[in-house]
């Protein structure tokens, strides 16, 4: 299992190819925090989104935190929240907007391998609930669109040694998740049989 | 109808559900931290591993830094010990937690998540309407208060389960739905945690129960041998099925299975399943009749 430094947003695609599921990842540059009801309202309500996501990566997050006099923001606390409730959006955010990594908690469901695999996209796994070290490794709060969504809004953050991330879908059609679930039904099968 | 007053002894409450809701999301228990340690030493799995270590650095850094553990400031749900001689009717307890709670969310300032459940509109400083949630328990020939903070996150508390087993089933379907209920899981409820499970009672007390479960420190074993033995055997086989951490496989799915159990009717076998993810928040206080705060109390 390879480790990885990936700066983003990236734009030579083939970087994304050469992870694989397992994998250990860290990431530069800027990133996305994107949540339930800013997808909802890209995909199901049909509004642009004000930021260009081609070669994003996306963080499932909804900060805590603090707005300033000059109305801008600072961190308080930043992690991430459950990712499969949110695994429908995936393929047209490939599609569509260019986005190339998925980074979330808890992983998706096999419905995205898919998308991941025809569009070269990889989901990210976080370790959830570690969210004051995740908030250490977040420089900054550039841009905050959507501010009526709160704390739902679309932002950009600018982050240094974000991580370490685990490759739970790979662009391949790997996914750990699958895997995990497989041998994990097969083991309750013996398990039940002891019972 | 006479205006009620708040008293001295509400405003001690009022502290002390403030205090004990920031203490809970910044500093976690000792029980819970040997628990992690424990299973940083026995997990074998690279990616299993990495959770593992990482979830340490973040507990670390939490301290570190008077962050908090999570973001997720959770619903504040408390378990309230009242005996029966502390001079102020729950009523007023329930109001001082209630503010408590909602002074800590905009002081602090901490996130918060209390929406209406149909509008989806935030209903105030995680508070609304039977926001926060308290688990009451009553002490004859006593005249103090105990009050346990446990503020649960969403992404553990979705992965919530009820079975209506009949008596047929017996234990072995007992043991069957939880193995089942922890695999369906997988990695969203940020495993590894403690599994809490009700059995017996009704459908809604198997589930009060459950979550009774989880409010208890990390490996404390219920005084029912019967039951004792039982939390013992789905801790082992909880943790064979591989799951891992943050359901990245690894031999560590589970750092605790907890049961507690009500009597319940001859043809009734509900069993229910609360899961509490790796950062069990908990913090408590002892609350004497003269409004005395002592803030170092476990239970």
């Amino acid at each position: 299992m390879a480790a990885h430094t990936l700066t983003f947003p990236i734009t030579d695609p083939a970087e994304i190819l050469e992870l694989r599921a397992g994998d250990e990842v860290t990431v530069q540059g800027e990133i996305i925090g994107i949540r339930d009801r800013t997808q909802i309202r890209i995909f199901d309500q049909g509004v642009e989104p004000p930021m260009n996501l081609e070669g994003a990566f996306l963080l499932h997050t909804a900060p805590g935190v603090r707005k300033l006099e000059d109305g801008s923001y600072e961190k308080v606390c930043i992690g991430t929240t459950t990712s499969a409730r949110m695994v429908r959006f995936t393929e047209p955010l490939g599609r569509r907007y260019g986005v190339r990594a998925i980074c979330g908690k808890g992983g998706f469901p096999d419905e995205a391998i898919a998308p991941m695999h025809e569009l070269g996209m990889v989901y990210l796994a976080i370790v959830g609930g570690a969210a004051a070290l995740e908030t250490t490794q977040i420089e900054a709060i550039e841009e905050v669109a959507w501010e009526e969504l709160m704390p739902e809004c679309l932002w950009r953050f600018r982050v240094k040694d974000f991580g370490p991330l685990t490759v739970g879908i790979d662009a391949h059609g790997n996914s750990l998740y699958h895997d995990v679930q497989t041998r994990a039904q097969a083991k309750l099968e013996e398990l039940f049989a002891r019972l | 109808m006479p205006e009620a007053v708040a008293t001295d002894l509400q405003h001690a409450v009022e502290d002390a559900a403030a205090r004990l809701y920031v203490w809970a999301l910044k500093d976690i228990p000792q029980d819970l931290r040997d628990a992690l340690a424990e299973a940083r030493l026995r997990e074998t799995s690279i990616p299993g591993k990495r959770v593992l270590e990482t979830i340490h650095k973040n507990v670390n850094v939490a301290d570190r830094e008077n962050n908090l553990v999570c973001q997720d400031t959770g619903i504040a749900v408390y378990h309230a010990r009242v005996g029966e001689l502390f001079p102020l009717h729950p009523a007023r307890i329930y109001e001082g937690l209630r503010d408590g709670t909602a002074r800590a969310t905009v002081d602090h300032p901490l996130r918060s998540n209390a929406v209406h459940t149909i509008s989806r509109e935030n209903t105030g400083p995680n508070i609304g309407y039977r926001l926060p949630i308290v688990h009451w328990e009553f002490v004859p020939e006593w005249d103090g208060l105990d009050v346990k903070c446990v503020p649960k996150g969403s992404g553990s508390e979705n992965m919530s389960f009820l079975k209506m087993c009949v008596p047929a089933d017996g234990v072995a379907g007992i043991k069957r739905f939880v193995l089942e209920s922890i695999v369906a899981a997988g990695g969203k409820p940020c495993p590894p945690g403690i599994v809490g499970v009700g059995i017996g009672g009704t459908a809604d007390y198997a589930m009060y129960l459950a979550k009774e479960a989880i409010m208890r420190p990390v490996g404390t074993r219920n005084p029912d041998p019967l039951v004792a033995s039982l939390e013992e055997e789905l801790y082992g086989l909880l943790n064979e099925t591989g799951i891992g951490p943050m359901g990245l496989g690894g031999d560590v799915t589970v750092l605790q299975c907890h049961i507690e159990h009500a009597d319940t009717h001859m043809t009734l076998n509900p069993v229910a399943v609360n899961y509490q993810c790796w950062a069990a928040r908990r913090a408590s206080a002892h609350i004497g009749a003269d409004g005395s705060v002592d803030y170092d109390r476990e239970f």
